[in-house]
């Protein structure tokens, strides 16, 4: 089957980057609203016949799913080792099509609304069309080589949009922080990129991921420091992966990132550029299940778990909604990885990885649709704290019930999307690890307690006076959250299982009755406390958190982070490394080169008295010459 | 030739001219004086030719003509630069050759 | 006899071309290089070329000292004393003119020369022919570029001599 075509899924994108870009002054804003949307349309409608080829047509030869690959040569460096560009169709790929597709054509036509009067609409616009051209390309890219040229691209993408709104200081440096970050740990993702090729031989994934191929069997060839040189390439591409998804600790660019508009936040911090560190280890699964013994894959499942918890605590005390929902990001994206952790890779035991692309798709879901919802509250209300809202579900009776839909579906109610993907990691981290599993239970039981924390806050809580009523939202806003909401309930009905594993063959899952009811549960629990505490304004969650006293400064303050690395790098780095280094530079290699320059100039004008303008000195220095000469060339009387 | 004197003795006496000539041009601060020295330099190398003539190639005529034609060529570059010195005696009333350091850096 | 009257004319060169470069006085360096000229008459005058004794004699101690003489009276006082260099300057230009003259005496007295005996004079009337003839060994064509030469030098002189007013 040829899919050659899914090279114009992310090159429409690219176009219609491209168009907007070059025409920016000349298109009218309302134009490129309708060209944007158009072309992530027709990539849309490209994605899902994909997919509907790929699941349902030819994607399964003999029970296994078979990987497509179009690729072309790039660069040789030797006979074995070369660079390749092409697509890679397989399980992961398409599913990652479907996702970034489907959150993409909404932010388009939800910021068809939201971004209305701005006056850099177009550029908005050509803006997320080259972010979504940046992701098609990481999902479909076939090497490691190409995953980082993407890779980067995305990172560029986002700086632009976290950046859209230049004129602030805080957006600026906002952005700067989350490239800067996000780059450093790219450092790791070269190096590891850089070890796997030289000692694995290869870049291409399909070469690297053969469980019976050359690299995977031969991982303890070369070893370093007790351990194989290959798990220090897993190691350090595991680097990139957390940075990118904002693992603790890298993530500190995360929650800053929400200067961006909200569609932004929506798309990349939400649904698909964070969730690109997970597409990577699950990419490069079997070399981190096969290699040492999936030593690096406990790391992967130790950092998820702490991740996790980590940002659940910290999201309990957060004012703004959005750095609420951004930390909940991070918390969710624990799970994944925790997932990818535990998982196995035969048939039932590759029950994590399954888990994990489960839950990314629905988490994609339910989690752009809040953001999409939390940016219609914020539209209404010009604000993005909890303290300026209460009682909204009079005013935006839509967005209430979307935001009721997501919420549940992210604490893991029963019948809802998120409590199906949920319950599988549970299940699969309950079978590896069982610390592992407590602590998902508990932060599962955070997740639900800070959601309805959120949700009781903003539509119930006090009955706040606005200056001017909040008005629901526009139809071009409002259908995309219908439109997720339905995909948020849906989406749990899939039998990923028979779609997307491990080993690239089906296999049954089935619910976990006893430890479905323990999660939901602690779900329960979560709601109900957050009922009592804030359904109703009372004074019960100041009495909480003074009891907690400094536990609760801690918390609110991020676990001072930021401070710790603005510490480290200013007072110890700066300070003590690069002084000295500057102070190098500029006068010891700087002043070579200056005393280079004037030496020169002395020297001329010491030399430049020859020229003295006396023709008896220049008739001396001929005869002296012709007489000297003379008696070094003809009669060999060196002097 | 010259009954006794070998060809070494006039080769001599035409070297410490020129040689002097060369002091003379070197050690000058008046135009015309150098004039003076550089008529001696081409005076010396005309005798020059002329010697090794006579001694050496007797049946030619060639050292002869060509001291003609050094007499002729020194003859006019005198000329020429007797005139070029009474130009500039008109311009800056002054034939030392210090006064003509214009050419300097 | 020759011999005598040879050491003697080189010694009136020799004191007398010291004494052109080394006098104080305008005049008396441009009389001192007129016996020196003659001096050189003179040994053409002993080697049997009068032809060339005479034309030196003619343009250069007629010509060309005259010349000097009228330039002289025109752009000088004549009892002016003239001013000397400094000593480094005569100290290196004497050190030079030594150099040079031990390496070109080296170079004559290492050097086997083969003198041909002969008494031979020139005919003016083959000079005559060799500076006119086109045929091997002929000198017609240097003949030809220096009367080109001496136009040059005439009109080019009467042009720099004339200065300024040339314009009006």
């Amino acid at each position: 089957m040829d899919f050659t075509y899914t090279i114009l899924i992310p090159l429409i994108p690219l176009a219609v980057f491209l168009l907007l870009g070059f025409n920016y002054g000349k298109i009218k804003p309302a134009i490129s609203g309708w060209i944007g949307s158009l072309g992530l349309f027709a990539s849309f409608i490209l994605s899902y016949y994909t997919a509907y080829k790929y699941f349902f047509e030819v994607g399964k030869v003999d029970g296994v799913y078979q990987t497509f690959v179009h690729k072309w040569r790039w660069m040789s460096f030797t006979d074995t080792l070369h660079i390749d560009m092409g697509v890679m169709i397989d399980q992961i790929s398409v599913m990652m099509l479907i996702v970034v597709s489907t959150i993409s054509f909404m932010v388009h036509l939800y910021s068809r609304g939201y971004m209305k009067g701005d006056t850099g609409y177009t550029k908005f616009f050509s803006f997320l069309s080259l972010f979504t051209f940046s992701m098609m390309g990481l999902v479909l890219a076939a090497n490691l080589f190409q995953i980082y040229i993407f890779w980067e691209l995305v990172g560029v993408s986002s700086f632009l949009l976290i950046g859209y709104y230049y004129t602030k200081p805080s957006a600026v440096s906002a952005a700067k922080k989350a490239f800067i970050v996000t780059r450093f740990a790219d450092l790791g993702f070269l190096i590891g990129i850089l070890i796997i090729g030289y000692y694995g031989g290869t870049f291409d994934f399909v070469e690297l991921t053969n469980p019976e191929g050359n690299v995977i069997a031969n991982w303890a060839s070369t070893s370093f420091m007790g351990l194989s040189v290959i798990t220090w390439g897993l190691m350090l591409i595991f680097m990139g992966g957390a940075g990118k998804s904002a693992m603790f600790p890298l993530h500190i660019w995360l929650p800053d990132a929400m200067e961006g508009p909200t569609p932004v936040s929506a798309l990349i911090h939400a649904a698909t550029m964070v969730v690109a560190g997970v597409f990577l280890v699950a990419r490069l699964f079997p070399m981190y299940f096969f290699v040492e013994d999936g030593y690096a894959l406990n790391l992967v499942a130790w950092v998820g778990a702490f991740s996790s918890l980590f940002a659940a605590i910290i999201a309990l005390t957060q004012n703004d909604i959005k750095r609420v929902l951004a930390y909940s990001t991070m918390s969710q994206i624990g799970y994944m990885m925790l997932a990818l952790g535990v998982s196995g890779y035969d048939g039932h035991d590759g029950l994590g990885y399954m888990a994990s692309m489960f839950h990314l798709f629905t988490h994609a879901m339910f989690k752009g649709l809040l953001f999409l919802a939390a940016g219609a509250i914020i539209h209404a209300v010009h604000s993005n704290y909890l303290k300026d809202m209460g009682g909204l579900r009079k005013f935006m009776p839509i967005t209430h019930i979307t935001f009721l839909i997501a919420a549940l579906s992210i604490s893991g109610f029963p019948g809802f999307a998120g409590f199906f993907s949920k319950d599988e990691i549970l299940v699969a981290a309950f079978e590896h690890n069982k610390l592992i599993y407590f602590i998902g239970v508990f932060v599962a039981g955070l997740t639900a307690f800070y959601m309805f924390r959120l949700y009781f806050g903003i539509f119930w809580g006090k009955d706040t006076k606005y200056e001017h009523a909040p008005h629901e939202a526009p139809k071009s806003m409002t259908i995309p959250l219908m439109f997720l909401a339905f995909m948020s309930i849906a989406s749990g009905y899939i039998h990923f299982s028979e779609y997307v594993t491990a080993d690239k063959q089906s296999f049954e899952a089935h619910l976990n009755y006893p430890l479905a009811a323990i999660a939901v549960g602690v779900g329960l629990v979560g709601i109900i406390l957050a009922f009592v505490f804030y359904k109703k304004p009372t004074n019960l969650p100041d009495k909480v958190s003074n009891t907690f006293g400094s536990l609760y400064k801690w918390t609110y303050n991020k676990f001072y982070i930021d401070e710790l690395y603005l510490f480290v790098t200013k007072d110890i780095i700066f300070k003590r490394i690069s002084a000295p280094f500057a102070w190098f530079d500029r006068h010891i290699v700087d002043g070579t080169m200056n005393l280079i320059g004037n030496s020169t100039v002395a020297t001329s004008k010491g030399i430049k008295g020859l020229q003295s303008g006396k023709v008896q000195d220049y008739a001396f220095a001929f005869i002296a010459g012709v007489v000297i000469l003379a008696m070094i060339f003809i009669y060999n009387w060196i002097i | 030739m010259i009954q006794g004197i070998s060809i070494y003795e006039i080769l001599t006496l035409s070297t410490i001219i020129f040689f002097i000539g060369v002091y003379g041009f070197l050690t000058r601060k008046n135009l015309i004086t150098m004039l003076l020295s550089i008529e001696l330099i081409l005076n010396a190398s005309a005798i020059n030719f002329v010697v090794i003539n006579k001694y050496l190639f007797p049946e030619n005529l060639q050292g002869v003509y060509f001291s003609i034609f050094i007499i002729a060529v020194a003859a006019a570059e005198s000329a020429l630069a007797v005139a070029i010195i009474i130009n500039l005696y008109k311009l800056i009333t002054s034939v030392e050759v210090e006064d003509t350091e214009i050419m300097k850096y | 006899m020759e011999r005598i009257i040879f050491y003697i004319l080189a010694l009136i060169m020799i004191v007398f071309a010291i004494k052109t470069v080394s006098s104080r006085k305008m005049l008396r360096s441009v009389i001192y290089l007129l016996f020196v000229l003659i001096g050189i008459s003179g040994i053409y005058f002993l080697i049997d070329y009068t032809f060339l004794a005479a034309i030196q004699l003619a343009v250069y101690a007629g010509g060309v000292i005259v010349l000097i003489i009228f330039s002289v009276l025109m752009v000088h006082h004549i009892e002016l004393r003239l001013d000397v260099t400094s000593i480094k300057d005569r100290i290196l230009a004497g050190i030079i003119s030594l150099a040079g003259i031990s390496v070109t005496l080296f170079a004559i007295y290492t050097y086997k020369f083969n003198p041909v005996e002969n008494y031979n004079a020139i005919d003016v009337d083959e000079i005559g022919k060799g500076l006119l003839s086109y045929k091997e060994g002929g000198f017609i064509l240097p003949f030809e570029v220096i009367s080109v030469l001496l136009v040059a030098v005439m009109i080019g002189a009467i042009i720099i001599a004339k200065g300024k007013r040339l314009e009006q």
